[in-house]
């Protein structure tokens, strides 16, 4: 074997061990790749479990609230009638008027009335009992509505000369019993004028 | 003798170079891939985790029909109580 055929055979053990090199790299990357794929394909199917239900739990939620969008915006609606609902929505809840009501297409174009200018600010914290109760609580608008410690001075000053006492004299309560003074007959009818019992005697004899 | 001479030029110069960067490509591929590959499964992992709470949302609309069904309640009552708006 002459020179050539040694170069010869050196190339190709070298052109063998490159392919053995890096076939040999990228089957550990496969490899790595098969796990990784192995371990999405696991994090996706518990995706598919847990989220299966949520649609129909969504679903199910939003047809309840729907339901009571619906009972709610229709009670508002048929009891304050659909300007003054719309006027009230306003003054409590400002600027959501101008969404309207799903229910009514045509309460986005009232011109609500300024009823949070026209009644008192108590009436609107009656109003908002049902969404921020205890009314002291921090609102999530700004500071409380009431003073918790102090709520009362203002009904204090409904009296500003102090609580009135009670009259000199009051009447005596009713006795009664089968020892009571004044006496009527069980026999007649409930709810009717009723008369004394024959045996009976009036309070100004006792 | 010549040729084969040239054979062996022509194995090393230009066989074994193309040999080495085709093999590199696909090393390099795949190994763009493993990455990828680990990411996207940690993805899904954070994802799972993420879902955990889905269970909540039984209790969420056992709250939500107990919540409605005490607005109608209250509804029914101030349905009662309140006399409708009377149009002008």
């Amino acid at each position: 074997m002459g020179a050539a055929g040694v170069v010869l055979i050196i190339a190709v053990v070298l052109i063998v061990a490159a392919v053995v090199a890096y076939l040999l790299s990228v089957i550990v990357a496969l490899r790595r790749i098969t796990a990784g794929l192995d371990d999405a394909i696991a994090g996706v199917v518990e995706i598919i479990d847990k989220s299966a239900p949520v649609n129909e739990i969504v679903t199910d939620i939003n047809r309840t609230l729907d339901a009571g969008v619906d009972l709610l915006e229709g009670l508002l609606v048929s009891k304050a009638g659909l300007s003054d609902a719309m006027g009230l929505i306003e003054g409590l809840y400002p600027g959501a008027a101008a969404q309207g009501l799903r229910n009514f297409p045509d309460s986005a174009e009232i011109r609500a009335p300024r009823i949070s200018e026209v009644y008192t600010r108590g009436t609107l914290t009656l109003a908002r009992l049902g969404r921020e109760a205890p009314v002291a609580a921090a609102s999530p608008n700004g500071p409380a509505l009431r003073n918790a410690a102090y709520g009362s001075s203002a009904a204090r000053t409904l009296y500003p000369e102090g609580r009135p006492g009670h009259a000199p004299s009051l009447p005596r309560s009713p006795v009664i019993g089968t020892d009571s003074p004044v006496r009527y007959d069980p026999a007649e009818k409930v709810g009717g004028p009723r008369r004394r019992a024959a045996t009976g005697t009036t309070t100004e004899e006792s | 003798m010549i040729l084969e001479w040239i054979g062996d030029a022509v194995l090393i110069v230009v066989v074994l170079p193309i040999v080495v960067y085709l093999l590199r490509g696909v090393l390099g591929a795949a190994t763009g891939i493993v990455a990828s590959v680990e990411r996207i499964a940690a993805a899904a992992r954070a994802g799972s985790a993420d879902l955990d709470a889905a269970p909540l949302l039984l209790t969420t609309r056992e709250r939500v029909v107990q919540t409605i069904e005490a607005a109608a309640d209250y509804g029914g009552s101030l349905d009662v109580i309140l006399d409708d708006q009377r149009e002008p």
